[in-house]
C-alpha cells in the first residue's frame, strides 16, 4: 500500500528515472565494456581482452602523463588546503576593512568560467611572468600546480567555513579559560572540528585537479603533458579501446575517491550520532 | 444526524516494516461530537488521524466515511479537512489566499469565493487581516488561519493534530474555549490528536487512549477518569495510586481484597466477578483519600464507619500547590500513597506536618477495580 | 563575536596575507592582464600594445561573432531547459525516497558528476558516431525487416543536436542537486496540506512546490547555465564546424589565429555574461526572500 507522497512507488517516475538513469550510464558502461573488447573497434564485442591495458601499460608517455596529474593534484591538494583554511579561518573570525571585496574575490574562481581562467593564465605564464621551461621535473609543472591551486583552494575556503559555521565558540574560549594559547587552541581544538572539512575540501582539490582538461590546456607546454592532456590528444587522433582503458582506470579512481569521501563522512557522522 | 456514526475504523491496522504503528484498531466516532485521540507519544494516535485525511493507506482493515469506503481515496478527494500541528500555512500567500486556496482549486466561483473566504475569516475572528502575509502573524493568529482555511470547504470532518502544543500556557487556555464554541457553532465532527490529557479531558465529548498501537479505552472524559478500564489508562489519565491485591472475598454487593501492607482486607462495595486469590489492582484517586489527625483515629482498625476503610502512615513529602496540598504518605511496609487535600481556609495547609502520623481514609466506592 | 583584527594581530597576518597575495598575484593580475590586451591590438605578433580602443568589442558584435554568441546563449538555454525538465521529476523523487533509496539515488546522480568530464564527452562520442552503438543498434534491427533497403546511419555526432545532448549530459547533475536540496527543504505538511485542500498532485507542484521551492529553482538554472554557456570541451569534440561555441572562438584566438586582444575581449564578455546571469539569480533570490521568508 502507497501512501500519496510515496512519488518513487509511481510508475510513471520509475520510467522517467529509468531513462534518465540510462542515459547517465549507458555511455560510461559502455565505455567500459569496451576496454575489455578483443578488437579495435568500439562497437562490436569480440571477446574478453585485456590487450588494451597491456598497451596502456606499455605506453611510457602515458604513464609519465599519468604521473604528472597525481603529482599536480597532490601539490595542489596541499597548497589548497593551506590557503583556503587561512581564507576561511580569516573570514570565521574576523571583521575588517574590505571584508566582503575578499568574500566576493574568493568566490569568484568558483564562477569564472574555466576557458577565461585558462587563457588568463596562458598569457600571464607566456608575456608576463614566463615559467622557465627547463626546470627539472616536478618544477617544470609549477605553472600548472598554481593554475589548479587558484581555481581549487576557493572550493577548500567554501567546505571549510561550512565546517567552521558548526563550530562553538564557547570551546575555544573555554580552552583560552583553562590557559592555551593561541596555537594551542588551534591545534588542539580547532583542527579536530576542522577535520571532515579538510578531508573533504582535500578530496574535492585532488578530484577537480585531476579531472581539469580546460586550464590545464592552456598552461601546459610541450614537456608538461597531464593525463586528460594526453586522453584528449588520443581522443583527437583515434578512437582506440586503449582509449576506453584509460578511461576506465581514472573512472576507477575517481569511484575510489568518491567512495573514500563518503566512507569518511559516513564514519563522522556515525561518530556524530554516538 | 446527530448521533449517527459518521467515522468507522474496522480492524485497521498500519505497519511500516517490522513496526506496529497501530495495531487492528477498530472505531466509530458519531456525527456532531469533539473525539479526542489520546495517548503518548509513538501510540499510533497521529498515524491514525493520518490515515483517515488520506495520508497514510492502511497495511489491513477499511476506513468509512459516512458509510462509504474511503481506505483507498487519495486526500484531495475526502469530506475532511486538516489543521496541521506546525499549521502549514502557506508562506508564500495572503491569508485570504491561503483561506481561498482549497474553494479555488474546487473551482469554486470568484464572488462566491471572496464571500465564503470572509466569512471564514469573521468566524475565527481574524476579519480584515486577509491581506496580511503570514510572517506577519502571531502563532496564535496562524493557526485560526489554518481553522479557517479548513473550515471554509465545510468538511464532514475537522481534523486537528495537536492543535494547541505550539502554543504558550495563557493562550492554551483561552484556545480551549474557543476550539469548543467554535464547534458548538459550526456543528462539524472534530477529530483532534493530543498527547495531552488536560487538553482531551477539557475539549473533547469521548476521548480514545492509545497505547503501542492498541486501542485502550473509548468513553468520556469522566468516564476515563472514575472508571478506567485498565492500570494503563488509570495511570496516563490523572494521578493514581496503584494497590496490588487479591481478592478474598467476592459476594454480588461486595467484594474485599487483601492488600499488603494494609491491615483490615480493603472494603469494596461492588461485586468482582473473579476466583478466590485473583490478583488485581486498585486504583484509588489522591483526591479521593482523606487524611486525617491520629488522635480523631478510630481506636481499632476494625470500628471504622462501614463503608469506610483506613490505614495509618507517615507523612514523609508535602507539597503546597496552592489551592490543594499534594502529601506522601509512607505506609508501614514502605508502600507510599499521594493524598491530596483541597486548602478550603487559609490556614489548612498548616494542619499536618511533615513526619506526623495519620491516618488515611477513602469510601467503598471509590477505588476502580482492575483485572489488567 | 567577530573580533577586530587588532586583537590579534598576528593571526590576522597568518590567516589573511597567503591567500589574499595569492588572489592578487596570481588570479585578479592575469585576469587583469586579459583585461587590458581587451583594449589593446597587435603591434607586431608578441607585441601587444594597449591602445585603450573598444574595436575588440566592436569585432565581437559583428554579425560573424554576434551569430556565435547567440548560439552559445541559445545551447545554453536549450539546455537548461532540458536539464530542468528532465531533472525535476528525478529530483522529486529522490526527496520524497526513504533515506536508503535517497543515497543511493544522490549516489547515482554524483557518479557521473565526478567521472572526468573528458571522460563522459568521449564516452558520449562513442555512442553517438556513425558507427557507434546507436547506429549499429537501429542498424541491426534494420536488417532484421526485410524491404527497408541499406541503412543510413543517423547523424548524430558534429553538429549542434550532438552539442546539446553532451551539454546535457555533462550538466544535468548541476541542475539536480540544487533542485533536490530545494525540494528536501521544502515542509512536507504544506504538499499534505494542499492535498488535504483538495488540489491534486499538479495543482500541488505548480501552487505551492514550484514556488516555495523557487530559489533553489532559480539557482538550479544559473549554475547549469553558467558553466554551459562557457562550454569548450563538448562543442569541440562533438560539434562541428557549425555548431562552435564561443569558448572554442576564444580558443582559436589564443592559439592559432594568435589576436590575443581579440580573444581577451570575447572572454570578457563571456565573464560579463555569466556576472549578469549571478545577478539576475541573487535579485530573484533576494525579491523571494523579501515576500516570503
Amino acid at each position: 500500500m502507497r501512501g500519496p507522497l510515496d512519488y518513487l512507488g509511481r510508475w510513471p517516475l520509475r520510467l522517467w528515472l529509468g531513462l534518465v538513469g540510462l542515459f547517465l550510464y549507458l555511455p560510461l558502461v559502455a565505455l567500459v565494456a569496451f576496454s575489455f573488447n578483443d578488437s579495435r573497434r568500439t562497437t562490436v564485442w569480440r571477446g574478453f581482452s585485456l590487450t588494451w591495458y597491456r598497451e596502456l601499460f606499455a605506453d611510457t608517455e602515458l604513464l609519465t602523463a599519468f604521473g604528472n596529474s597525481l603529482v599536480i593534484a597532490a601539490a595542489s591538494t596541499l597548497i589548497s588546503l593551506i590557503l583556503g583554511t587561512a581564507a576561511a579561518l580569516l573570514l570565521w573570525r574576523f571583521r575588517f576593512a574590505g571584508k566582503a571585496a575578499l568574500e566576493a574575490a574568493l568566490g569568484l574562481p568558483i564562477v569564472v568560467p574555466e576557458i577565461c581562467l585558462g587563457v588568463a593564465f596562458l598569457v600571464f605564464f607566456t608575456a608576463i611572468v614566463p615559467w622557465p621551461g627547463e626546470l627539472p621535473w616536478p618544477f617544470s609543472l609549477g605553472a600548472i600546480i598554481i593554475a589548479h591551486t587558484t581555481f581549487s583552494f576557493s572550493f577548500v575556503a567554501l567546505v571549510v567555513r561550512a565546517r567552521l559555521a558548526g563550530f562553538d565558540g564557547a570551546l575555544a574560549e573555554a580552552a583560552r579559560d583553562l590557559g592555551a594559547s593561541e596555537w594551542r587552541i588551534f591545534r588542539d581544538i580547532m583542527v579536530p572540528h576542522l577535520v571532515p572539512g579538510l578531508v573533504a575540501g582535500a578530496l574535492l582539490a585532488f578530484t577537480l585537479s585531476l579531472d581539469d582538461f580546460v586550464i590545464t590546456f592552456f598552461t601546459s607546454g610541450p614537456d608538461t603533458i597531464t593525463f586528460p592532456i594526453k586522453v584528449y590528444s588520443m581522443v583527437r587522433f583515434s578512437v582506440t579501446p586503449a582509449v576506453n582503458a584509460a578511461s576506465t582506470l581514472l573512472i576507477l579512481l575517481t569511484a575510489a575517491l568518491t567512495a573514500l569521501a563518503l566512507w569518511l563522512q559516513g564514519a563522522d557522522i556515525a561518530k556524530q550520532a554516538a | 444526524m446527530k448521533g449517527d456514526s459518521i467515522i468507522h475504523f474496522e480492524g485497521v491496522t498500519k505497519r511500516y516494516g517490522k513496526v506496529v504503528a497501530v495495531d487492528n484498531v477498530s472505531l466509530e466516532v458519531k456525527e456532531g461530537e469533539f473525539f479526542a485521540l489520546l495517548g503518548p507519544s509513538g501510540c499510533g494516535k497521529t498515524t491514525l488521524l493520518r490515515m483517515l485525511a488520506g495520508f497514510e493507506v492502511p497495511s489491513e482493515g477499511r476506513i468509512f466515511i459516512d458509510g462509504e469506503d474511503v481506505t483507498l481515496v487519495p486526500p484531495n478527494r475526502r469530506p475532511v479537512n486538516m489543521v496541521f500541528q506546525n499549521y502549514a500555512v502557506f508562506p508564500h500567500m495572503s491569508v485570504a489566499d491561503n483561506v481561498a486556496y482549497g474553494l479555488k482549486v474546487d473551482g469554486v466561483h470568484a464572488a462566491d469565493r471572496a464571500r465564503r473566504v470572509e466569512e471564514a475569516l469573521a468566524l475565527v475572528k481574524l476579519d480584515g487581516l486577509g491581506g496580511r502575509k503570514p510572517d506577519q502573524l502571531s502563532g496564535g493568529q496562524r493557526q485560526r488561519v489554518a481553522l479557517a482555511r479548513a473550515l471554509v470547504k465545510r468538511p464532514r470532518v475537522l481534523l486537528l493534530d495537536e492543535p494547541l502544543s505550539a502554543l504558550d500556557a495563557k493562550l492554551r487556555e483561552a484556545m480551549r474555549t474557543e476550539l469548543c464554541q467554535l464547534q458548538a457553532q459550526v456543528g462539524i465532527t472534530f477529530v483532534m490528536v493530543t498527547h495531552d490529557q488536560d487538553e482531551a479531558l477539557a475539549l473533547a465529548d469521548r476521548c480514545a487512549v492509545m497505547q503501542r498501537g492498541l486501542l485502550q479505552q473509548v468513553a468520556s472524559p469522566s468516564d476515563l477518569y472514575e472508571f478506567p478500564a485498565s492500570r494503563f489508562v488509570a495511570d496516563f489519565i490523572g494521578s493514581v495510586n496503584l494497590l496490588e491485591g487479591q481478592l478474598v472475598v467476592d459476594e454480588p454487593d461486595h467484594a474485599e481484597v487483601a492488600v499488603a501492607g494494609v491491615d483490615q482486607p480493603v472494603f469494596i462495595d461492588h461485586g468482582v466477578t473473579g476466583a478466590a486469590g485473583t490478583t488485581l489492582w486498585l486504583a484509588l484517586r489522591p483526591e479521593k483519600i482523606e487524611l486525617h489527625k491520629w488522635a480523631d483515629a478510630p481506636p481499632h482498625p476494625g470500628d471504622a464507619p462501614p463503608g469506610r476503610n483506613v490505614v495509618a502512615g507517615t507523612i514523609t513529602h508535602v507539597a503546597y500547590l496552592g489551592s490543594e496540598s499534594l502529601y506522601e504518605v509512607t505506609l508501614a511496609d514502605g508502600q507510599r500513597l499521594k493524598a491530596l487535600r483541597s486548602n478550603l481556609t487559609r490556614w489548612d495547609q498548616e494542619d499536618f506536618a511533615l513526619g506526623e502520623t495519620v491516618w488515611l481514609a477513602w469510601h467503598a466506592c471509590s477505588p476502580a477495580v482492575l483485572l489488567t | 563575536m567577530l573580533q577586530r583584527p587588532g586583537a590579534a594581530r598576528g593571526v590576522f597576518a597568518a590567516t589573511g596575507l597567503p591567500p589574499i597575495v595569492w588572489l592578487l598575484a596570481l588570479f585578479l593580475a592575469p585576469l587583469a592582464v586579459i583585461w587590458a590586451y581587451s583594449f589593446g591590438e597587435n603591434r607586431t605578433l608578441v607585441d601587444i600594445a594597449i591602445t585603450g580602443s573598444w574595436a575588440n568589442y566592436a569585432r565581437a558584435l559583428k554579425p560573424l561573432y554576434l551569430a556565435i554568441l547567440l548560439k552559445s546563449l541559445g545551447f545554453a538555454a536549450l539546455t537548461t531547459f532540458i536539464c530542468f525538465i528532465l531533472g525535476l521529476p528525478v529530483a522529486l523523487a529522490i526527496s520524497f525516497a526513504s533515506p536508503r533509496a535517497k543515497l543511493l539515488l544522490l549516489l547515482a546522480v554524483m557518479l557521473p558528476f565526478w567521472t572526468n568530464l573528458l571522460i563522459r564527452t568521449y564516452a558520449l562520442m562513442a555512442i553517438l558516431r556513425t558507427e557507434g552503438l546507436i547506429n549499429s543498434g537501429i542498424g541491426a534491427i534494420w536488417s532484421l525487416v526485410p524491404g527497408l533497403g541499406p541503412f543510413e546511419p543517423l547523424p548524430l555526432i558534429n553538429n549542434n543536436f550532438a552539442v546539446v545532448v553532451g551539454l546535457v549530459y555533462v550538466h544535468l547533475p548541476f541542475m539536480v542537486l540544487p533542485l533536490y536540496a530545494a525540494l528536501d527543504r521544502l515542509d512536507r505538511s504544506l504538499i499534505e496540506a494542499s492535498l488535504d485542500l483538495g488540489a491534486g498532485h499538479l495543482a500541488t507542484l505548480f501552487r505551492v512546490v514550484v514556488p516555495l521551492a523557487l530559489p533553489g529553482i532559480v539557482s538550479g538554472i544559473i549554475i547549469t547555465f553558467i558553466p554551459a554557456l562557457g562550454a569548450y570541451l563538448t562543442p569541440d569534440l562533438l560539434g562541428g564546424t557549425n555548431s562552435q561555441m564561443i569558448a572554442n572562438v576564444i580558443e582559436r584566438q589564443f592559439r592559432s589565429a594568435n589576436d590575443w586582444p581579440f580573444g581577451a575581449a570575447l572572454s570578457f564578455l563571456l565573464m560579463y555574461m555569466t556576472f549578469a546571469a549571478l545577478l539576475l539569480q541573487s535579485l530573484i533570490v533576494r525579491r523571494h526572500a523579501g515576500g516570503a521568508p
